[in-house]
């Protein structure tokens, strides 16, 4: 061993030390609760329980918001990275700013500041009233949490699609615009193929934590909507059912270790393709 | 040198780093391991001169703890939990050997029966009698024989309204499911709570393991769903002053303070009857010091320190001593005290069957997911 990588290996090890004890150890304990039953005997019917009813709609439900909660953030984030692009770098660095100084404020802290906006007699309903248009009740609904989640979760999709966007050269879309492409057609055709590890990872980013909140969910959906990570929050909480709860944990973890899995093959395929163009631009230096 | 110098290091550091890890996975074996067991030997002559006590948040006089201190030479540490959930874990954690906690009937139920509890030993303390005989006879449900538990404070479950926005006082349940005020309800989120509220209004008693009244308590809160507005516990409070909804669910002691910010806020116990709780001190298994923990329980049954805390919490006690020195209006205030005929039809908590808890569980996960 060099003294170089040993001295890697020094730099590595408290990362090493939290992975073992705050990811490892907990997850095997997980592993340990959802295969045994409470006399300690091996059993599958907790991860079989993801079937009962209940189960399936809560995670239904999950997916589905989630879906919506990622559809809309992507709907924000590109365009909105279009126009950063676009925009001188001062106001880029404000935009970035914008986007990043909220997230350093505790996120509890924020979704409350969404329970006041949106409640009956909420800041939303006053100016609604103001400017005489009908009230509306999004308080304690699916669509809150909806707007809790893409709030929150926003700067995970905007990040990487940002700097994908950055990423790609002004020749590129000078040589398209040069062979008579249009805004749409060089939108579409050059930057979001190019673009496209930017927006899987932000895509991954942003469905995973949705897909297992249950903060968000609590507070801003009067408890009327149950997503899996509530049904898991309750097992292990109020009934006290490590087992199921450790369960449900496990499948919820299929469900992200597939999402990873996608995003980390795409990627993989982008770097390869980016490689092979190297070399071939090489070549024909050459 | 240097380089020798540096790899000793850091072996030292990887050294040591393991330690950590070993004795971490210790800790861990031995945390799970002692989850299951009994609970663990008092180590002999512990600490004599102070107690460790859990309590709810802003559920006693602090100033007390000096009082205390001066009269017994006993230092009182103070910790703090929201919910008889987190006690519960707190607690069992092990990381705190607690020597009192105060919580819910039903969590002390649990504890007795896990064993965790330590008799209490009435016959040695001056004050114990300072608590109403009534009060015993309540907490007969969750500790028959009154051997392991002590009344602290008690309240009841009802009907927090806004009278500017109910067209006629609410005097019974029928006011949450019968639909007049639709999206104007706020239902607790407490499990147990809810289908009290439903078993109650349907003539049942809120302890039934009857599953058949309890089917129909769930087919009534099913109904019931589209109508309210959110489920909570903790908020309600703020919700009904923030004018949010006309109806409530809500404990007693909420009730009063939410009056204090709103005086349209009122306050009423269903006719059909409620829960009556119970919150009471235990003495704990882990607790290193029991006499001193005892003569902390005495001394909170002497009618001074009974009246200190009272000031802070404003919920009924049970301090006979103490109530009958209290001012006639606060005595009568409806707020404070229930009137008795109010709470005939209402019951405590007894603990249930594993059997009914878990069939409660899975109804309310359906209800919920609805």
């Amino acid at each position: 061993m060099n003294r170089a990588s040993q001295k890697r290996t020094l730099l590595a090890f408290p990362y090493i030390f939290w992975i073992i004890a705050f990811t490892l150890i907990p997850v095997l304990i997980l592993f340990w609760y959802a295969f045994t039953d409470a006399e300690g005997a091996f059993t599958l019917k907790y991860l079989a329980a993801v079937f009962q009813k209940v189960h399936l709609k809560s995670l239904w439900m999950s997916v589905r918001l989630s879906f919506v909660c990622t559809v809309l953030c992507l709907l924000i984030a590109y365009p909105l990275s279009l126009c950063m692009r676009s925009l001188k770098i001062s106001r880029k660095w404000m935009l970035t700013t914008i986007v990043i100084i909220p997230m350093w404020m505790n996120f509890v802290l924020r979704i409350m500041s969404w329970q006041l906006i949106l409640s009956k007699n909420g800041i939303l309903n006053r100016l609604f009233s103001m400017l005489s248009l009908p009230p509306q009740n999004l308080a304690n609904s699916g669509a809150a949490i909806v707007i809790g989640m893409v709030y929150d979760f926003l700067p995970f999709m905007l990040l990487p699609i940002y700097n994908s966007v950055m990423d790609v050269e002004e020749d590129v879309l000078e040589a398209a615009r040069d062979l008579g492409a249009g805004t749409l057609t060089v939108i579409f055709k050059i930057l979001v193929p190019l673009n496209r590890p930017g927006i899987i990872s932000g895509i991954t980013m942003v469905f995973v934590p949705a897909l297992t909140t249950f903060a968000i969910s609590d507070m801003l959906g009067g408890g009327k909507v149950m997503l899996i990570g509530n049904i898991i929050e309750q097992e292990f909480l109020n009934t006290m059912n490590t087992h199921l709860g450790s369960g449900l944990s496990l499948i919820l973890m299929v469900f992200i270790l597939i999402g990873m899995l996608f995003s980390f093959r795409l990627e993989r395929d982008q770097e390869e393709y980016k490689a092979k163009s190297t070399a071939e631009k090489e070549k024909e230096l050459c | 040198m240097r380089s020798g110098n540096e790899f000793k290091s850091g072996g030292a550091l990887i050294l040591s780093g393991l330690v950590i890890l070993i004795l971490m996975g210790t800790f861990i074996v031995c945390w799970v391991a002692e989850s299951g067991s009994d609970g663990v030997e008092i180590a002999p002559g512990g600490s004599k001169d102070s107690i460790i006590v859990l309590n709810y948040g802003e559920y006693m006089e602090r100033d007390i703890f000096e009082t205390f201190e001066e009269e017994t030479g006993i230092k009182v540490y103070y910790d703090e939990a929201a919910t008889p959930e987190e006690m519960y874990a707190k607690y069992k954690g092990g990381a705190i050997d607690y020597d009192l906690m105060c919580t819910s009937d039903y969590m002390i139920e649990r504890l007795i029966a896990e064993g965790e509890t330590r008799e209490i030993d009435f016959d040695a303390m001056e004050y114990a009698d300072n608590i109403d005989e009534r009060y015993y006879r309540l907490s007969e449900t969750f500790d028959p024989g009154n051997r392991y538990s002590l009344p602290y404070f008690w309240g009841t479950v009802g009907l927090l309204y806004n009278s500017a926005k109910v067209k006629e006082v609410p005097d019974s349940w029928d006011v949450i499911f019968n639909g007049d005020y639709s999206g104007d309800i706020f239902m607790t989120n407490s499990m147990r709570d809810a289908y009290m509220c439903a078993l109650k209004y349907l003539g049942y008693s809120l302890n039934t393991e009857n599953k058949e009244e309890i089917d129909e308590a769930q087919r009534l809160l099913l109904n019931q769903k589209k109508d309210v507005e959110a489920y909570l516990v903790d908020e309600i409070r703020e919700e009904m002053v923030a004018g949010n909804a006309a109806v409530a669910v809500c404990y007693s002691g909420e009730a009063y303070l939410a009056n204090e910010y709103d005086p349209d806020l009122e306050y009423a116990v269903p006719k059909e009857g409620t829960n009556l709780w119970v919150d009471s001190w235990c003495i704990l298994n882990k607790g290193k010091n029991p006499e001193g923990a005892l003569k902390f329980l005495d001394f909170i049954c002497r009618e001074d320190i009974a009246l200190l805390n009272f000031e802070v919490v404003y919920y009924p006690t049970p301090n006979r001593a103490l109530y009958e020195s209290l001012p006639e209006d606060i005595r009568e205030d409806e707020y404070v005290f229930p009137p008795e005929d109010s709470i005939v039809n209402s019951e405590v908590y007894a603990p249930l069957s594993q059997e009914t808890t878990e069939y409660y569980g899975e109804l309310w996960k359906e209800l919920k997911v609805e």
